[in-house]
């Protein structure tokens, strides 16, 4: 019965000391998982996740402090796909697919202020002080940060028109199912 | 000649009897024409005409823009009365830009048709510039621009033209009727269009239930010994570019490839009259055949029709609907598309309109999949469908990317033999259109990243710049100032050596 | 415009459903049935009611318990056709209480507990034969010789009642051996073979089902019919028949060559038994075999193979319920390996390539013929 003792406390020992020794050698220096999901998120730093920017709201899904349906222009697919990444499971029936907006400007109503060109993440605005601005349509990712300063509200949200060409069938529905 | 086996493939009941027999009919001139500015793959055409203006039959209303695209022309003669937005010939119900014309009924040409020419004198390349800027696409539904397919000689080495007159759909006989009634016409589009690409042989596929027509294209082309005409056995997709290939000559075009890789180019029958219609008399692509038919079609018929012509003018021609059609369907049973009312135009890859009733329409609720394999067994490009559908339903697109959706031509065997009526092609359509709005919203979240990062960089020369200035402004306050110092004590020293010099 | 999404193709459909599927199994599995009934009089009747009822009745059970429309899925013929399998391969004069329990395992366990129809891992019907052998052995194996309907020595139909619903099978009075398991327990003994042979296996008797064994397994000839009545209406292909047939028969020829006393031949092999039942009917399961024509060689060597060696080396007499369930465990390895070849690609899914003559050449003149082509498969 000494024996059987003496050699568990021993295996035991070795073992301990063989996982310490792993835990040093193979240490990970801070948290790739970070960097890997701010390369999968917009990159626009609208701000619609409540974190400010992408880098950030990143930092938090990485550590489970936001969930994986944080960011609304992401939609199902980013959900989806973050949830890979973390390897959890993600129920996307409260997520909405908004459907994708982009900022139109009435340039009857426009001024010139140049505040919402200032506040453009992706500089789909032109314009200048005292002349009329305009929305390049292809740039604009729909954040409404333009659209939440505009002092004569001339801007609005109009949705992106499906196209035959972008049109696709729809999973059946499956009585079954 | 030697035919080689296809796996798979399915026999759907011809249901041909109703149309084979009638000839073809031109249908009277309609009171409007809706000309859709893309009815070919590729980039729309772009519109040269406004509202208002008057054209002539055959004049060009929009011309091609870029590399894949095509222009289209009037088909009659009459006024432009708007060019806007109109509903498409697609499932979706969505509209596209449509050039509307009014007929004023003269059919008026112009100055009369331009000279005759004959094709085989000129360059190769004149003759796919010709078929180009004849508007002329695949006439069988793929609707991609022939000319670019004929200037294939470029890059590979060709030594076939398969001209596909197989027609497997069930109830279109639109290639049938033509190829008897106009087999001389077409015989001589095939000669253009080989002499075009550069092949020496020359074969005509076309079905075993097609007798009449394998007659009539054999007694065209008997003076000429570099046509061949195979007799298919009747059986679906034969009419599948692959397949039919491969049923001719044995060999398997390459995945992601085209028939062009093993030295074969396939075209449609119909394709082939419009390139002798533009080559021997230079009139552009302006109507075509279409077959109407179905259970709930009075009076079933073949059709010569102008591009642009309401489907409604079709079915009230063929003296309208017994009923209220179950399906209204653009093409085939098997691969057409359902059209969302009768208004839409018909477009240049119309082959067919069908109005089919309850019963032959086949709407069952789907059932679970008992994984009986039937599918298995009727693909023709060996994939698993079940599995594929699996993986769709659960969400799991990579998965079924992996067991080949991007191979599967969507030809419908497999719903077709489904014991519990699985919606198969729905799920693998999906899937892909799935995976392209995947592709593109990523296109345009890196897009976004390029621009976020290019403005990032911008702020900060900005800022850069700003700093700069503040410090070279800070700079020459600092000189300024001491120099001023520097004045202000030579001045005192001045003012005192004036004190007490002499 | 579009007043509702547009119904995706294809618009036509060949003629065969679900219900269609079963109603020719069952179709196939009547000779042989109606056999069955005939040479164990009429508690082999009650037992295949008895068994087929309870099916129905715990499939509707479970469905309305998991939330599903008990109409359609009951009337899909699926819940049928598993309690008539099942009951022809249960002994004729087995109690009431075998076909109900036997009922329960195959479809609430079987079936319905995986997700229903189409989602199940193991052959339902063996999947309670196995459960059933297991938990009743004497029940399960005890069988009776043939007393053909209206002779003399068939009990009439209230002895038939009682022999089903009431105090069961007077074990010493009646019970028979069947081939197998007589052979078994005489090799047991070192019995020569041919001299245990002799006294259970007639080749007519083998052929035509006059013997014990259970309800519908012993007519060879009657269920060969069911099973090319299957194939020529393309319900099941040939390759998982073939495939199992072949390499029991195989397999048999092979040992009875080397040491004909000790091993059977494949001719006894192929009559006695569930054989012919097995790789007609019970193997061939849409649902939990492979795919492909090629796994469905794999499945069905898998299953002939385990068979003989169960037969042989095994303590059971028969393997059938054993050998296939086993190889149904298998079956999604197997779908998982072998797959069809894709259109366009060779084995390994790359696309295909050929040695052409080169491209981006300009060609002078058409090349005719002037290449390697890779004969297609």
């Amino acid at each position: 019965m000494f024996a059987a003792l003496m050699s568990l406390m021993a295996l035991g020992l070795a073992l301990g000391v063989l996982l310490g020794v792993a835990a040093r050698v193979f240490k990970v220096e801070g948290n790739p998982l970070e960097a890997e999901i701010e390369a999968m998120l917009p990159g626009s730093q609208c701000g619609q996740c409540g974190f400010p920017g992408c880098a950030p709201a990143a930092s938090a899904v990485a550590n489970g402090k936001a969930p994986v349906t944080l960011c609304p222009p992401g939609g199902r697919t980013l959900a989806q796909s973050l949830a890979n990444k973390l390897g959890v499971t993600v129920d996307l029936s409260g997520v909405e697919d908004q459907a994708p907006t982009y900022a139109h400007i009435r340039e009857g109503l426009c001024i010139g202020c140049t505040k919402c060109f200032k506040r453009c993440p992706t500089d789909a605005i032109m314009g200048a002080h005292e002349q009329i601005h305009v929305v390049f349509r292809d740039a604009c990712t729909g954040c409404e940060k333009c659209f939440e300063v505009c002092p004569t509200e001339c801007i609005e949200m109009r949705p992106v028109e499906a196209t035959a060409q972008t049109w696709y069938w729809s999973k059946p529905m499956e009585a079954s199912s | 000649m030697k035919l080689f086996r296809i796996k798979g493939g399915v026999h759907p009941d011809g249901n041909k009897g109703r149309t084979a027999h009638a000839a073809i009919e031109d249908l009277p001139l309609p009171a409007l024409l809706h000309i859709p500015l893309q009815q070919h793959i590729g980039s729309p055409a772009a519109p040269v005409v406004r509202r208002g203006d008057q054209v002539l039959k055959g004049q060009l209303l929009a011309h091609s823009q870029g590399m894949i695209s095509a222009p289209v022309h009037a088909p009659t003669s009459g006024r432009i009365v708007g060019v806007g937005n109109y509903p498409a010939h697609h499932p979706s119900g969505l509209s596209v830009h449509t050039i509307t014309l009014q007929p004023d009924g003269a059919d008026n040409w112009g100055e009369g048709e331009p000279p005759r020419t004959d094709p085989f004198t000129l360059a190769p390349e004149e003759i796919a510039t010709r078929v180009a800027a004849a508007g002329i696409v695949g006439m069988g539904g793929a609707t991609f621009p022939s000319a670019v397919k004929l200037n294939l000689r470029t890059r590979y080495s060709l030594d076939t033209l398969v001209i596909n007159g197989a027609e497997c759909e069930p109830y279109l006989t639109c290639d049938d009727r033509l190829m008897r009634e106009q087999g001389v016409a077409v015989i001589d589009g095939i000669r253009i269009m080989a002499y075009a690409l550069g092949v020496g042989r020359i074969v005509i596929g076309i079905e075993n239930n097609k007798p009449e027509a394998q007659a009539a294209m054999r007694a065209a082309a008997k003076e000429f010994p570099e046509i061949e005409v195979a007799g298919l056995p009747a059986r679906y997709p034969m009419g599948s570019e692959k397949h039919l290939v491969q049923t001719l000559t044995g060999v398997e075009t390459p995945a992601r490839g085209l028939t062009a890789d093993i030295g074969v180019v396939v075209h449609n029958v119909a394709t082939a009259y419009a390139v002798h219609d533009a080559l021997r008399y230079g009139r552009p692509l302006l109507s075509r055949v279409v077959t109407v038919s179905g259970g709930a079609v009075r009076l079933p018929k073949n059709l010569r029709v102008l591009i642009g012509t309401p489907v409604e003018d079709l079915i009230s021609y063929c003296g309208g609907l017994s009923e209220s059609p179950a399906r209204l369907i653009s093409g085939g049973p098997m691969m057409g598309q359902p059209l969302p009312g009768t208004r839409v135009p018909v477009i240049k890859g119309s082959n067919g309109v069908l109005a089919l009733t309850e019963r032959e329409a086949a709407n069952e609720e789907s059932m679970p999949c008992i994984r009986c394999a039937s599918c298995v067994k009727a693909c023709p490009c060996g994939l698993v469908p079940l599995e594929m559908a699996n993986y769709i339903r659960s969400g799991d697109l990579e998965g079924a990317v992996g067991y080949g959706l991007m191979d599967c031509i969507s030809c419908g065997s497999c719903a077709f033999v489904c014991p519990s009526n699985i919606r198969l092609v729905q799920f693998f359509n999906y899937a892909k259109g799935e995976l392209t709005a995947r592709q593109r919203a990523e296109h345009q979240q890196n897009e976004t990243r390029r621009l976020a990062e290019a403005r990032t960089i911008r702020l900060e020369r900005q800022e850069q710049a700003k700093r700069e200035a503040m410090a070279r402004r800070k700079k020459a306050q600092a000189e300024a100032k001491k120099a001023k110092e520097q004045a202000e004590k030579a001045r005192d020293a001045a003012q005192q050596s004036v004190r007490t010099g002499s | 415009m579009m007043t509702q999404a547009p119904v995706s193709g294809p618009h036509a459909h060949g003629a065969i459903s679900l219900r269609r599927t079963m109603l020719l199994v069952m179709l196939a599995l009547l000779p042989a049935t109606l056999f069955g009934v005939y040479i164990y009089g009429w508690p082999a009747l009650n037992l295949l009611v008895v068994t087929i009822a309870s099916c129905l009745i715990v499939e509707a059970a479970c469905l309305s318990i998991a939330g599903k429309p008990v109409g359609i899925y009951l009337m899909d013929g699926s819940a049928i056709l598993t309690g008539w399998l099942l009951a022809m391969t249960l002994p004729p004069w087995a109690p009431w209480w075998i076909g109900v329990v036997g009922a329960v395992i195959a479809i609430g366990l079987g079936k319905q507990v995986f997700g229903g129809i189409g989602q199940n891992l193991f052959n339902p019907a063996m999947v309670a034969r196995v459960a059933l052998l297991i938990a009743f052995p004497l029940e399960m194996t005890t069988f009776v010789a043939p007393k053909p309907l209206f002779t003399d020595s068939a009990p009439d139909f209230m002895q038939g009642l009682a022999i089903t619903f009431g105090h069961g099978l007077q074990v010493d009075a009646v019970s028979s051996a069947t081939t197998l398991g007589y052979v078994k327990t005489e090799l047991g003994r070192n019995t020569p073979l041919d001299a245990a042979l002799a006294q259970v296996f007639d080749f007519f008797n083998g052929f035509s089902g006059f013997m014990a064994g259970s309800l519908g397994e012993t007519s060879a000839v009657l269920v060969l019919l069911g099973g090319l009545f299957l194939l020529y209406r393309r319900i099941i292909s040939w390759h998982i028949p073939v495939a199992m047939i072949g390499s029991i028969m195989l397999l048999a020829g092979l040992f009875h060559t080397l040491s004909p006393e000790h091993y059977a031949g494949p001719l006894m092999h192929l009559l006695s038994g569930a054989t012919l039942l097995g790789a007609f009917f019970i193997a061939t399961d849409l649902v939990t075999s492979p795919v492909t024509a090629r796994g469905q060689i794999v499945f069905g060597a898998g299953c002939g193979i385990l068979v003989y060696i169960i037969r042989t080396w095994a303590n059971y007499p028969e393997g059938v319920a054993f050998a296939v369930m086993l190889m149904n465990a298998l079956t999604p390895l197997i779908d998982h390996y072998v797959r069809p070849r894709v259109y366009g690609r060779d084995r390994r899914g790359q696309p295909l390539v050929y040695e052409t003559a080169a491209k981006d050449q300009v060609a002078k003149e058409p090349i005719s013929g002037q290449r390697a082509t890779e004969a297609s498969k």
